[in-house]
């Protein structure tokens, strides 16, 4: 499984997003230590890599919380707790959420390679 | 230069969003809010600040929410954003200012949004931060604003003065 955080240095969210995602991975087994961190600093970098602003979390490709209506750039990404709350951060629940249907995928994959593309 | 606590603050007249001009004066006390549509901060701590608006309207106090972002970088700044929102009865009664060559932000050495600062009925800054201590608790209630309006208003010093501004960078023009 590939864990990955992107973040914009401008926005101060990235070390709460971080250490929830941490947390959330050492909920589940799995080894914090594995995430890549990586910096988007150029409204460039941003459209290539299709951020859409900070933090960004993704688990094999996938956003957390996928959306199609934010702009690529450099800014501060608005997230929504499951209770309806803005949030500069993604829902811990959420996190959990999508680490474990990434797990399962991985492990489908793992057991049943007629299910492997 | 950062406004220093006690000091005046600078005035301004900037539009709203129909191209009504605002200005600090007049009131009992203002709390001049530097805000934008799409930071996570600003928004989280949005309906706290208009609700403040609501509750000290009748002792004489009022809130200006003021969009200084770069709309050329960040489209969801600009005037029609602000506009929609308005119109959407997202501020209430709190006019919505447009602050587009920045001027004000810059007089005010303003860094993030939100970033708030409360003035007094001359016109001297009394607080200057962040609307309370948590974004992400709306029963905090705009504390660190409410406590400086009551003691502005009952003649009182506030007794917190100053707080880190928490929020996103103002978009600067480039």
């Amino acid at each position: 499984m590939h864990v990955e955080l992107l973040f914009w240095d401008g926005c101060p969210s990235h070390p709460r997003a971080l250490a929830d995602l941490r947390a959330a991975m050492a909920d589940l087994g799995l080894d914090p230590s594995t995430i890549a961190i990586r910096e988007i600093d150029t409204h460039e970098l941003a459209t290539r890599e299709g951020f859409v602003g900070s933090p960004t979390i993704r688990i094999d490709g996938v956003d957390v919380q996928p959306t199609e209506e934010e702009p690529y750039g450099l800014a501060c990404r608005v997230y929504h707790r499951r209770d309806g709350r803005v949030s500069p951060t993604p829902d811990p629940a959420d996190l959990r959420d999508a680490l474990r249907t990434a797990t399962a995928h991985t492990t489908t994959l793992q057991t049943d390679p007629t299910r492997r593309r | 230069m950062t406004v220093a606590i006690g000091a005046s603050a600078p005035t301004f007249a900037l539009p709203d969003t129909e191209g009504t001009m605002h200005t600090p004066g007049d009131a009992t006390a203002t709390v001049v809010v530097f805000t934008c549509n799409h930071c996570p901060y600003a928004l989280a701590w949005h309906d706290r600040i208009i609700a403040l608006a609501h509750d000290y309207a009748a002792r004489g106090a009022r809130v200006l929410a003021i969009n200084s972002n770069d709309a050329t970088r960040y489209p969801r700044d600009s005037i029609e954003a602000m506009r929609t929102r308005v119109q959407g009865g997202e501020f209430d009664d709190v006019p919505y200012l447009r602050d587009e060559f920045q001027e004000v932000a810059h007089a005010y050495a303003a860094e993030t949004t939100p970033d708030v600062f409360v003035l007094d009925a001359a016109g001297l800054l009394r607080y200057r931060g962040a609307p309370d201590a948590d974004y992400e608790d709306p029963s905090q209630r705009a504390a660190y604003l409410r406590d400086a309006l009551d003691a502005i208003l009952d003649g009182r010093d506030p007794e917190l003065t100053q707080t880190p501004p928490v929020g996103c960078s103002i978009k600067w023009l480039q």
